[in-house]
C-alpha cells in the first residue's frame, strides 16, 4: 500500500477515463453529434455543463491528490500536523461562495434555455410547419399525416430544413418519443396532446426510440427517421397514397393490440383519429354505469368509446 | 459529576433518561407527537389527492349527493367527543378514576354514534350510485374520509382497551400516558375533520 | 379435481423457466438444510430466545446488516444477468418479459431491501453507544421495525417463486402498473411487500428522531454531538416527512388494483401523472435519506484516520439539514419531459442545482480534515477517498442533468443509469462499507482482515469504473434504459461488453468481501482495547462487543469528541474521572409479539396479494389480537443487579 496510495490507482483509472471519453471520438456520440437545430443547442449546453463539471473536477481531484498524498501518515513527514485545527471562517466563506457562484452562472444559462427550448415552443423558419401526429401503441408507434392524409407505423420521413410540429399521445402505457440527433425527448401520455417542435437541417436517417418502458416489448418500439429532400419528401407521400392500404377504425382496433409490428404505411386513416385517442377516456362512463367495452371486435367508427380495452389480454 | 445513571438527578433539559417510568412515559409522549406529523402528512397527501381528483367525477354523479344536515350532526358529535375526552383527562389530574371512566366512556359512546352515521351515510351514497369505483372523485371520497373513520375506528377500541385497563390498574403513570396520548390522539382526529368538513363538504355543496 | 390443482399450481408457482427452477430447488434445498442444522444442533430455543424475540439494537442492528448483505447478494444477481443479457447485441439469455422483471426486482432491492436496511443496521449499531445510551427510546418498536421490514422483503421475494415478480419498473408508473396493463400478481406482491416494511421504515425514523433528541449523554449538546449521529437525525427527519407519502401512494395502487377505484387509472377520471408527482415526492427525499448517513460515517472516519477534529463542524451541519430539507423541492426533474412548461421546469432545475452547493462544501470540509492530519489507509479509510473521487464525480453529472433543456437528451437513457449508479454505488454503497468496515470491530470484537479488504475494494473500484463510464457514454449514443437487447447496427457493442466485464469484477469485489468476513471470523484476533482503531467517540470508551446495557455507568459528554479528549488527559497524566458506583440498570425485557405480529402482517399481506380473503382477514385480526396483548402487557421490564453488572464488567475489562 506504502508504494501505491490510493489516489494514485484511482487517479490513474480517472486518467484513462478521462482521456477514452475526449479521445473516442465523442462526435461519434449521435446526442454529440445532432442535425438539427434544437439537438445543436442542448448539444452546445451539454458542451458547457461538461466544461462547467471539468474546472470543478479537475482542481478538486488535484487538491484530494495533494492532501492524500503530503499528509499521509508516515514516520518523518515534515508536513505540519494540527490536530485541533477544525475552523476557519476565511476558508468556510470560499468554498461556500465558489459553488455558489458556479450554480448562479450554470442557473442564469439553465432558465434562459428552459424558455428558448421549450419543446412546445415553435422554431421561426421561413418554411411552412409540417404537422405529424404520433402515438404510442403497445409496442409500436403510428405515426399520422394530417396535412397529407397518409399514416405510417415504425416509420417517420420529413423533409429536411422544415420545422416539424410532433403532436404526441398515447393509447398505451405513457412512453416517451425521441429521435436523439434530432433533439430532446417528450413523453407521450394517454388523454393528452403534447407537443413537441423539432427540424432535420441535412438528410439522414435518424434513430428513433421509445425511451420510456411501457411493457414487455417495449425495446422493440425503434424507428427510422428519415430526413429527405422535399421533392423526394412529396414523392414518398404520393406512393404511399397509391400503393398502400387505408387504415379503417377496425384496423386501428387491431393495430392498438398488444404487440409488435413491422413497417405499415397507410393511404388514409380514420377523421380526427388522433383527437379520438387523446380523448378515448373523457367522459367514458355515463351515469348508466356502463363499462369502457371490451369488445375489440365491431366498433363502429362514430362512437368515441368504442376502443379496445386491454382488460382482455 | 458523572453518572446520574438513575434517572432522576435532573442536570439540564433533556439530557438522558433511561430509567424510571417517569422519563420513559414522557419519552413516549414525545415519540407519539412524532408519530403525528406523519399522520399529518399521511392527511395531507390524502387531502391534495381529493383536491387534484375534485372535479373529475367521469360523468357520474359528484357533490351534489351529499346532505349537509347528517354531516353537521356528526361534526358536532365528533367535537363534543373531543371536549368530554377532555374532561376525562382533567378528571384523571385530579385523580378521579371514576370521573375518568366515565368520561371516557362517554367519548367512546359519542365516537361510535359518528362512526354510525357515517356508515350511514356511505350506505346511502352507494345505494344512489357513487361508490368507490364510480369515479376518481368518489374514489379520492371514499379514501379520504375512509381513512379519518378508519383512524377514529381505531381510537375506539383503544379506547375500550384503556378502559378496561384503567379500570383494573388505576391511575399510574404508565396509565396516566396512555390515557394523555389517547385524548391527544382524539384531539388530532377532531382537527382532522374540520378539514374534511369543509373541504370535502363545505366547499363541495358551495 | 386433479385438473383443478394441476392449473392452480402453475397459476401459482412460477414454472417454465429453468433459471428459476434452478433458483426454486435451490432455495427449497437450503431451507430444507437450515432446518435440519437447527435441529441437529438444537439451536430453535437459542434462535428464539436470543435473536427473533429480541430488543437489544445491537442485535436488531446484526440482523439487519444480514438481511441486507443477502439482499445486496440477490440484487447483485440480478445485475449480473441483466449485465450478461447486455453482453452482446442480440442475446438470447433472457426472454424480455424475464428482463423486465429483473430491473424491477434489481431496482426495489438494492434501495428498499438493500440500503435501507444497511443504512438502518448501521443506525442501530452506532447511534445509541455513540451519544452514550443504554437502547433505543423505544426496543420494542425497534424490534417491530426490523420484523416488519423482513417480512416485507420476505413478501416481495416470494414472487420470485410464487406468483411471478413484478414487472413494471421499481417505481411501477401506472398505466403500466395498473390492473389494465399488469393484470398478474407480481404487483402486488410489490405494493404489499413495500408497504409493510415501509410502515417499519417509517417507525424506525420515529424512533431515532427520540431516541437522539431525548437520550444523549447527560453533557453532550446538540452541537457537540458525532456527525454521524447528526446525520441519522437528518435522515430520520426526512423519514418521517416522506414516508408517509409512500405509504399513501401504495395505498391509492393497492386500491386501484384491488377495490377498482380510479385514482390512476386511464379510465373514470383518474390521473396517472398524479403517480408520478406523488411517488417521487417520496422517491426523491428517499434517495437522501440513504445517502445522508453516509455522509455522516465519512466524517467519523475522515476524523478518525486523520487523528484530527472533524473541520468544519457547524457548516457540517447545516449542509445537512439544508440537503434534508431541500429533498423535498426537487422532485419534478425526474420528469422535466412531461410537459410541465417552462416555469415549472426552470423552478425545478435551478432548486436541483442548489443541493449541489452544501454537498460541495461537505466535500470541501472532509478534505480540510485532512489537511494538516495525518492520514492512514486502512480499509475505512480507502472507501472514504473512492467516495470522495467517485461521489465529485457523479454529483457533478447530475448537475449536468438538472439542466432541465439538457436533461431531455439524457433523460430515460443510460446516461442517467450511469449517474445514479455513480452517487448510489459511490455514495451509499461506499459509505455503508466503509461504515461496517469501521465498527466491525465494535459489534463483533475483531477487525476484518486489511489484506483482503484491500483487493475488496481495488477490485468494487475498477469494477466500478469499467461498469458505468463506458455507460454515460452509451447513454450519450442514444441507448435507452430498460431495453432487454439491442441490435448490431447500433454501435453499442464494446461500450456493453466493457460495461459486462465491469459489471463481474465488481461481483468479484463482493466475493473477496464475503471472504474477507470468513477468513476473518477464523483468524483474526480479538480486539482487547475496544478502540481498535484510536477513535474519538463514546462508542470507543467500551468493550466490544458492547455488554448488553452498553454503558455500565452513563457517561458524560461535554466535548465534542468526549473519548478522545479523556485518552489525551490520561496521556497527560490527568487523573480519571472518580469511578462512579454501579447502580441497578433498567432493561427491557424481550418479546414475541414483534416477529408474531410482523408475520400476521405477512399473512394478510399474501392474502390478499392472491384476493384470498380467507387469509387476509384472519390475518389482519392476529395483528390486532397482537397490538391489543400487547398493550396489555405490563410487565415488561427488569432490572440488571449491580452484582450482575460487577461480574460482567470483570469479565469484559479482564484483559484491558
Amino acid at each position: 500500500m506504502k508504494e501505491t496510495p490510493a489516489f494514485k490507482r484511482v487517479a490513474a483509472i480517472f486518467a484513462v477515463i478521462g482521456l477514452g471519453l475526449i479521445t473516442s471520438g465523442c462526435a461519434n456520440l449521435i446526442v454529440l453529434d445532432p442535425k438539427g437545430p434544437i439537438g445543436e443547442q442542448q448539444k452546445d449546453l451539454i458542451w458547457f455543463t461538461i466544461i462547467i463539471a471539468l474546472l470543478v473536477f479537475i482542481p478538486v481531484m488535484a487538491l484530494t491528490a495533494f492532501i492524500v498524498w503530503r499528509y499521509r501518515d508516515k514516520p518523518g513527514n515534515k508536513a505540519p500536523y494540527i490536530p485541533d485545527w477544525e475552523h476557519n471562517t476565511k476558508l468556510e466563506a470560499i468554498w461556500w461562495g465558489v459553488p455558489i457562484l458556479i450554480i448562479i452562472v450554470l442557473a442564469v444559462v439553465t432558465v434562459r434555455y428552459t424558455y428558448a427550448l421549450e419543446p412546445s415552443k415553435p422554431l421561426g423558419s421561413k418554411e411552412e410547419t409540417l404537422t405529424v401526429q404520433v402515438a404510442s401503441l403497445d409496442w409500436k408507434w403510428l405515426f399520422l399525416y394530417p396535412e397529407q392524409g397518409i399514416a405510417s407505423v415504425n416509420y417517420l420521413q420529413i423533409p429536411e430544413d422544415v420545422p416539424v410540429k410532433f403532436e404526441l399521445t398515447s393509447d398505451a402505457p405513457m412512453n416517451s418519443f425521441w429521435i436523439p440527433q434530432l433533439g430532446g425527448q417528450v413523453y407521450t401520455m394517454s388523454g393528452m396532446a403534447m407537443t413537441l417542435h423539432l427540424q432535420a437541417d441535412e438528410p439522414g436517417v435518424y434513430m428513433g426510440s421509445g425511451a420510456n418502458f411501457s411493457g414487455a416489448q417495449f425495446g422493440q418500439m425503434k424507428f427510422d427517421a428519415k430526413a429527405t429532400s422535399q421533392a423526394e419528401f412529396d414523392e414518398w407521400v404520393a406512393s404511399v397514397k397509391q400503393t398502400s392500404p387505408s387504415l379503417t377504425a377496425q384496423g386501428y382496433q387491431k393495430l392498438a393490440q398488444p404487440g409488435v409490428s413491422e413497417v405499415l404505411s397507410f393511404s388514409s386513416f380514420p377523421e380526427k383519429l388522433f383527437q379520438k385517442i387523446v380523448n378515448k377516456y373523457v367522459e367514458s362512463e355515463k351515469k348508466d354505469g356502463a363499462e369502457p367495452s371490451k369488445n375489440a371486435e365491431g366498433p363502429s367508427p362514430d362512437v368515441k368509446q368504442s376502443g379496445t380495452s386491454h382488460a382482455n389480454h | 459529576m458523572m453518572a446520574q445513571a438513575n434517572g432522576h438527578a435532573q442536570t439540564q433539559g433533556h439530557e438522558h433518561g433511561h430509567d424510571g417510568h417517569h422519563d420513559q412515559e414522557e419519552l413516549r409522549q414525545f415519540g407519539f407527537w412524532i408519530f403525528l406529523i406523519t399522520d399529518v402528512i399521511l392527511f395531507g397527501t390524502l387531502f391534495a389527492t381529493f383536491i387534484v381528483l375534485r372535479g373529475n367525477t367521469a360523468g357520474g354523479p359528484g357533490p351534489e349527493l351529499f346532505e349537509l344536515g347528517g354531516i353537521i350532526a356528526s361534526t358536532f358529535i365528533l367535537l363534543t367527543s373531543s371536549f368530554t375526552s377532555g374532561l376525562a383527562v382533567l378528571a384523571m389530574n385530579r385523580g378521579n378514576k371514576q370521573g375518568l371512566i366515565g368520561w371516557l366512556i362517554v367519548t367512546a359512546l359519542l365516537g361510535l354514534s359518528f362512526i354510525y352515521l357515517e356508515v350511514t351515510e356511505f350506505t346511502k351514497l352507494v345505494h344512489e350510485g357513487a361508490n368507490m369505483g364510480t369515479s376518481a372523485f368518489w374514489s379520492a371520497f371514499y379514501t379520504l374520509v375512509g381513512t379519518h373513520g378508519l383512524h377514529v375506528s381505531v381510537g375506539l377500541v383503544w379506547m375500550t382497551a384503556l378502559i378496561i385497563q384503567l379500570a383494573r390498574r388505576g391511575i399510574t403513570p404508565v396509565t396516566k400516558r396512555k390515557v394523555n396520548i389517547v385524548s391527544l390522539y382524539w384531539h388530532f382526529l377532531d382537527v382532522v375533520w374540520i378539514f374534511v368538513f369543509t373541504i370535502v363538504y363545505l366547499m363541495g355543496v358551495m | 379435481m386433479l385438473e383443478k390443482i394441476k392449473s392452480f399450481a402453475s397459476e401459482f408457482f412460477v414454472t417454465g423457466d429453468p433459471l428459476i427452477l434452478g433458483a426454486q430447488v435451490s432455495i427449497g434445498l437450503t431451507m430444507v438444510a437450515l432446518v435440519i442444522t437447527l435441529t441437529y444442533f438444537k439451536k430453535w430455543g437459542w434462535l428464539w430466545r436470543e435473536w427473533l424475540t429480541t430488543v437489544d439494537h445491537k442485535r436488531i442492528g446484526i440482523m439487519y446488516v444480514i438481511a441486507a448483505l443477502l439482499m445486496l447478494f440477490r440484487g447483485g444477481v440480478d445485475a449480473l444477468l441483466m449485465r450478461t443479457q447486455l453482453a452482446m447485441p442480440n442475446m438470447q439469455f433472457l426472454t424480455p418479459e424475464h428482463y423486465n422483471q429483473i430491473f424491477t426486482t434489481h431496482g426495489v432491492i438494492m434501495i428498499l431491501f438493500m440500503a435501507m436496511p444497511l443504512m438502518f443496521g448501521l443506525f442501530n449499531i452506532v447511534v445509541p453507544l455513540q451519544i452514550g445510551a443504554r437502547d433505543v427510546a423505544f426496543p420494542f418498536l425497534n424490534s417491530l421495525s426490523f420484523w416488519l421490514f423482513f417480512w416485507g422483503a420476505m413478501l416481495f421475494n416470494v414472487s420470485f417463486v410464487i406468483g411471478g415478480s413484478p414487472d413494471a419498473g421499481w417505481l411501477a408508473y401506472p398505466p403500466l402498473s395498473g390492473k389494465m396493463f399488469s393484470p398478474g400478481v407480481g404487483q402486488d406482491f410489490y405494493n404489499w411487500g413495500i408497504q409493510i416494511s415501509g410502515i417499519g421504515s417509517l417507525m424506525t425514523g420515529i424512533n431515532f428522531i427520540v431516541t437522539i433528541l431525548k437520550m444523549r449523554a447527560p453533557g453532550m449538546k446538540l452541537m457537540k454531538m458525532p456527525m454521524f449521529s447528526w446525520s441519522v437525525l437528518a435522515s430520520s427527519a426526512t423519514i418521517i416527512f416522506a414516508f408517509p407519502i409512500l405509504t399513501v401512494t401504495l395505498a391509492l395502487l393497492m386500491l386501484d388494483r384491488t377495490f377498482g377505484t380510479h385514482f390512476f387509472t386511464l379510465d373514470g377520471g383518474g390521473n396517472p401523472m398524479m403517480y408520478i408527482n406523488l411517488i417521487w415526492m417520496w422517491g426523491h427525499p428517499e434517495v437522501y435519506i440513504v445517502i445522508l448517513p453516509a455522509f455522516g460515517i465519512f466524517s467519523e472516519i475522515v476524523a478518525t484516520f486523520s487523528k484530527k477534529k472533524l473541520f468544519g463542524y457547524k457548516s457540517m451541519v447545516f449542509a445537512l439539514m439544508s440537503i434534508s430539507v431541500a429533498s423535498f423541492f426537487t422532485w419534478v426533474h425526474h420528469f422535466f419531459t412531461m410537459g410541465s412548461g417552462a416555469n415549472v421546469n426552470a423552478f425545478f432545475a435551478v432548486t436541483t442545482m442548489v443541493i449541489a452547493i452544501p454537498t460541495g462544501v461537505k466535500v470541501f470540509n472532509w478534505l480540510f480534515t485532512m489537511f494538516r492530519g495525518r492520514i492512514s489507509f486502512e480499509t475505512p479509510m480507502l472507501w472514504t477517498i473512492g467516495f470522495i473521487v467517485t461521489f465529485v464525480a457523479g454529483g457533478l453529472t447530475g448537475v449536468m442533468l438538472s439542466v432541465a433543456p439538457a436533461d431531455f437528451q439524457l433523460h430515460n437513457s443510460y446516461f442517467l443509469i450511469a449517474h445514479f449508479h455513480q452517487v448510489l454505488i459511490g455514495g451509499v454503497a461506499f459509505g455503508y462499507f466503509a461504515g461496517l468496515y469501521y465498527w466491525w470491530p465494535k459489534v463483533f470484537g475483531f477487525k476484518l482482515n486489511e489484506k483482503i479488504g484491500k483487493w475488496a475494494f481495488w477490485t468494487w473500484n475498477i469494477g466500478f469504473y469499467l461498469t458505468f463510464m463506458p455507460q454515460y457514454l452509451v447513454g450519450l449514443d442514444g441507448m435507452t434504459r430498460r431495453v432487454s437487447t439491442y441490435g448490431w447496427d447500433t454501435g453499442w457493442f464494446g461500450l456493453n461488453l466493457t460495461s459486462t466485464i465491469g459489471a463481474f469484477i465488481m461481483g468479484l469485489g463482493f466475493l473477496f468481501q464475503v471472504w474477507q468476513i470468513a477468513h476473518s471470523v477464523k483468524f483474526m484476533q480479538r480486539d482487547t482495547t475496544g478502540d481498535p482503531w484510536n477513535g474519538r467517540t463514546l462508542e470507543w470508551s467500551i468493550p466490544s462487543p458492547a455488554p448488553l446495557y452498553n454503558f455500565a455507568v452513563v457517561p458524560r459528554a461535554d466535548e465534542q469528541d468526549p473519548w478522545w479528549e479523556e485518552k489525551k488527559r490520561r496521556e497527560q497524566g490527568l487523573p480519571p474521572a472518580p469511578a462512579q458506583p454501579y447502580e441497578p440498570i433498567h432493561m427491557p425485557k424481550n418479546s414475541p409479539i414483534a416477529f408474531i405480529k410482523s408475520f400476521c402482517w405477512f399473512v394478510a399481506g399474501f392474502g390478499f396479494v392472491w384476493g384470498w380473503y380467507w387469509m387476509a382477514i384472519p390475518g389482519l385480526i392476529g395483528v390486532g389480537v397482537c397490538m391489543l396483548v400487547h398493550s396489555f402487557t405490563y410487565d415488561n421490564e427488569y432490572y440488571i443487579p449491580v452484582d450482575e453488572i460487577k461480574r460482567t464488567e470483570a469479565a469484559l475489562r479482564g484483559t484491558v
